[in-house]
């Protein structure tokens, strides 16, 4: 008995049929899990790499043998001429070799002593060229027939060139330097700054006003899918469009936010909103606010209409006010979906590059890490101190995804 | 706090805040509308205001006579406060008569009759906790409308106003919004002029089908993901659950700069191809993670009988949970052609080429000091007006759509 009770029960182990439904799923994650691969783990890897090599702009073209042919001279001075040069001014490239053919009704008389011909093809054998160097390769000919069409067919037809250039992006050369210059003196901290104060008040001001307009528009009334709708229009419309219009709107000399307040006489001059330290940090937060309570009021709204209406009622009865009805029972109800949101919306305000990108360029002290990643990056042209910006993002967001998730599994289970 | 639980303090109170919000609201909105400057004045107003809250506060135990004739006495205040300080709202120089009045009568309205409303149910005497703090809940609730409906339709407003004006127009008053209807179709120049010399045409015809194109794509790969993520049994479900969230909150700029390099060494930068096969990487993580959330809410029973009855995953997916799911795949769809329609940066970074440029990379190029603003502005209304016709009708879809995924309950 006792031995058949021991075979009896669940199985344990996988099973064939688990097996399956396993292989399945690998099978219909496998075309997203290899394009998101492709398009975000490589680029980060790369971003990683990159940071550690001293690269700029520039050098994202590799150098280069370049070649211009041309028909030349007369009589028998008449040659086809390669005039080369190193497309990089500082790099070498070594072994260069030039290898062309001499179109029908083109003989070849003299050739240069580096070229080697065979037939009507011939290699040309150019050795190192020091950055910025200039060569040239002259073949003197003969031509049978017409002149013109044999000038076209040699200047039509590109030699083919190949020699090894130093390509800073795949040799070993590595640097610390990029980090060095991020963190250097006081411009990162500075930047730091700002972006913690943009991200923290943007985050919870977008809360504050999304909880405020869920609670407007928490009942039923005409009109309120309407009103609804028109509050979405800051998240929904398009940011470049949002963006230019508050441009516009707080323009220093022609801005009717300017016009209003001389003529309310509020201010006596014209107000540079954008311009100045430090109000264009706080109309650049302000912005973020604008354009992203409808998102946190959406949230909270939905998980406002799925609050149980019983508790509200036995509140009622036994004589809660409003404001403690509010506190007591909406807000404990709402916690969860708050603090995800909060971590949520932390992270991407935190990560927001276009909004301060159109509204101020990054100036007037209004730089945060992302802006830094592509002023370094293309402004500066230094692609590797670009980078070394975006390794240090990244290593802010796994430190907030690392928050996030912990939060995540006590409100959802996830 | 209790102080303030008096009808006759919180009334007032009240009032005066309302009365002095109503007079900026009345001076923007009359200047907006006429071009021509109003200033209110905020120490009347809140006095004025102050008198309007006793006025209106019911009865409450006093006697009709009683009650008017406080009103009328201490109507005294606020005249004294208009003449001795100024009037609630001043003309600018050069305001006309009329502006000012039909300031006034904007104001009178928007101040008496929300703030009757407000204080219907405030005792003149003391009030209990219910009534004190209904009638503090309706003035934040009008306030709040006002507020937000202002801040929400005024950068609309000038973008769409500014859009329709001249440059001469616009330096003269940067106020005046008033259109010339006169001018008839010249209104609509910039328009004209985006769609004639600035391709704008060719701009709205890329930015359409590159959305479309990608709506499809991300279909196609996270309805597949998403199914087996809620549904399926395997090994690192959870973390890869987790992942996709983590990449969803990758930032852009710390891709852009990699595919940026990578694009223009293969030749897919400056090319639509490239923008097709970046975009629907964007959006494939958020689309995974709003249908997953779905998928999990659908009832599993009803698949489990399909598949009982003979049918295999692939037929369940497409037979049973997709048509039960396609309020979720319309919703996803359309946040993702917002996103795609509505996105910036990788299209700034990667076109260059006027001929494929998207929408918002069209606009982007008439940022310069050359290109007068009426044609900004004119662009960005382009660009707008399709998404939020778009949104507005299929707002409620949209509504649940986006927070299914994350909310429960």
């Amino acid at each position: 008995m006792s031995d058949q009770s021991q075979n009896i029960g669940p199985p344990t182990g996988t099973g064939p049929l688990a097996k399956r439904e396993a292989r399945l799923a690998w099978g219909l994650l496998a075309p997203t899990i290899a394009i998101v691969s492709a398009v975000v783990v490589l680029p980060l890897l790369a971003i990683f790499w990159i940071s550690f090599k001293p690269i700029g702009l520039a050098d994202l073209r590799p150098p280069a043998p370049v070649a211009r042919e041309a028909l030349r001279g007369a009589d028998d001075k008449l040659r086809v001429e390669y005039r080369i040069r190193n497309s990089s001014q500082s790099e070498v490239i070594r072994a260069v070799t030039l290898s062309d053919e001499l179109p029908a009704g083109v003989t070849m008389r003299e050739a240069d002593e580096r070229c080697s011909f065979s037939g009507a093809a011939y290699t040309c054998d150019l050795g190192d060229l020091e950055g910025g160097q200039r060569e040239r390769v002259s073949i003197f000919v003969t031509i049978d027939g017409d002149e013109d069409a044999a000038e076209e067919a040699i200047e039509g037809s590109a030699p083919t060139m190949t020699g090894k250039g130093k390509n800073i992006l795949t040799n070993a050369e590595f640097t610390l330097e990029n980090f060095a210059r991020v963190f250097d003196g006081d411009e990162f901290w500075g930047v730091l700054w700002v972006t913690l104060f943009y991200t923290v008040v943007g985050t919870v001001g977008a809360l504050v006003f999304g909880l405020f307009a869920a609670l407007l528009l928490n009942k039923e009334f005409r009109g309120q899918g309407l009103l609804r709708g028109l509050y979405l229009f800051p998240y929904v419309a398009p940011v470049i469009a949002v963006a230019f219009a508050w441009v516009i709107l707080f323009d220093p000399f022609s801005g009717s936010a300017n016009a209003l307040l001389i003529q309310m006489g509020v201010t006596d001059q014209a107000i540079n909103f954008f311009g100045e330290r430090p109000l264009a940090l706080i109309m650049v937060t302000v912005f973020e606010i604008w354009r992203y309570f409808p998102l946190s009021f959406l949230f909270i709204l939905a998980r406002m209409q799925s609050i149980d209406t019983d508790m509200y009622e036995a509140a009622d009865m036994d004589g809660a006010s409003p404001f403690q009805k509010f506190w007591y029972l909406s807000v404990p109800q709402l916690l969860g979906i708050l603090s995800v949101l909060f971590l949520l919306r932390f992270i991407w305000t935190f990560n927001k590059f276009d909004d301060i990108f159109l509204l101020t360029g990054g100036n007037a002290g209004t730089r945060t890490l992302t802006v830094n990643v592509y002023e370094q990056a293309f402004a500066v042209s230094n692609i590797g101190a670009g980078a070394a910006v975006a390794v240090v993002i990244f290593g802010c967001l796994l430190l907030f995804s690392f928050f996030f998730f912990r939060t995540m599994s006590r409100e959802e289970g996830l | 706090m209790s102080m303030f639980r008096f009808g006759y303090v919180a009334g007032p109170v009240i009032g005066a805040l309302w009365c002095a919000l109503m007079a900026i609201v009345a001076s923007i909105c009359v200047s907006f509308a006429t071009g021509e400057g109003l200033r209110p004045v905020l120490l009347s107003c809140l006095i004025f205001g102050a008198w309007l809250g006793f006025v209106w506060l019911p009865d409450g135990g006093r006697s009709r006579g009683q009650r008017i004739g406080w009103s009328v006495g201490l109507a005294v205040v606020p005249a004294l406060a208009f003449w001795l300080i100024n009037p609630a709202i001043l003309g600018a120089e050069g305001t006309s008569t009329s502006t000012i009045v039909m300031a006034w009568l904007l104001f009178a309205v928007a101040s008496a009759w929300p703030l009757e409303i407000m204080l219907r149910n405030l005792p003149f005497g003391g009030a209990t906790r219910h009534e004190f703090e209904d009638a503090v809940i309706r003035f934040l609730t009008g306030f709040g409308y006002v507020f937000f409906t202002a801040i929400v339709a005024v950068p609309f407003y000038v973008m769409l106003m500014t859009s329709l004006k001249n440059q001469s127009e616009l330096m003269q008053n940067p106020l005046d919004f008033t259109i010339d209807l006169s001018k008839g179709w010249g209104l609509f120049r910039s328009y004209q002029e985006l769609f004639v010399d600035f391709n704008f045409g060719s701009y709205l015809m890329t930015s359409f089908y590159i959305s479309v194109i990608t709506v499809a794509l991300t279909l196609l790969f996270s309805v597949p993901g998403a199914y087996a993520v809620a549904r399926l049994r395997f090994r690192g479900q959870k973390a890869f659950s987790r992942s996709i969230l983590l990449i969803y909150m990758v930032p852009m700029i710390v891709l852009a700069l990699p595919i940026y390099i990578a694009f223009s060494m293969t030749g897919l930068r400056n090319t639509i191809f490239g923008i097709v096969l970046i975009y629907p990487v964007t959006t494939i993580p958020v689309a995974l993670y709003m249908l997953q959330g779905y998928f999990r809410g659908l009832p599993a029973e009803v698949e489990e009988a399909g598949l009982m009855d003979g049918l295999n995953r692939l037929q369940v997916i497409w037979k049973i949970t997709l048509p039960l799911a396609l309020p979720a795949l319309a919703s996803v769809s359309l946040y993702v052609f917002m996103i795609a329609w509505n996105e910036f940066l990788l299209a700034f970074m990667l076109l260059d080429d006027p001929s494929k440029f998207t929408l918002t990379r069209g606009i982007a190029s008439l940022d310069s000091s050359e290109i007068p603003r009426q044609h900004l502005m004119a662009g960005a209304v382009i660009a707008t007006v399709p998404i939020m016709a778009l949104f507005l009708g299929l707002e409620r879809f949209m509504t649940k759509g986006l927070t299914a995924g994350s909310v429960k309950g």
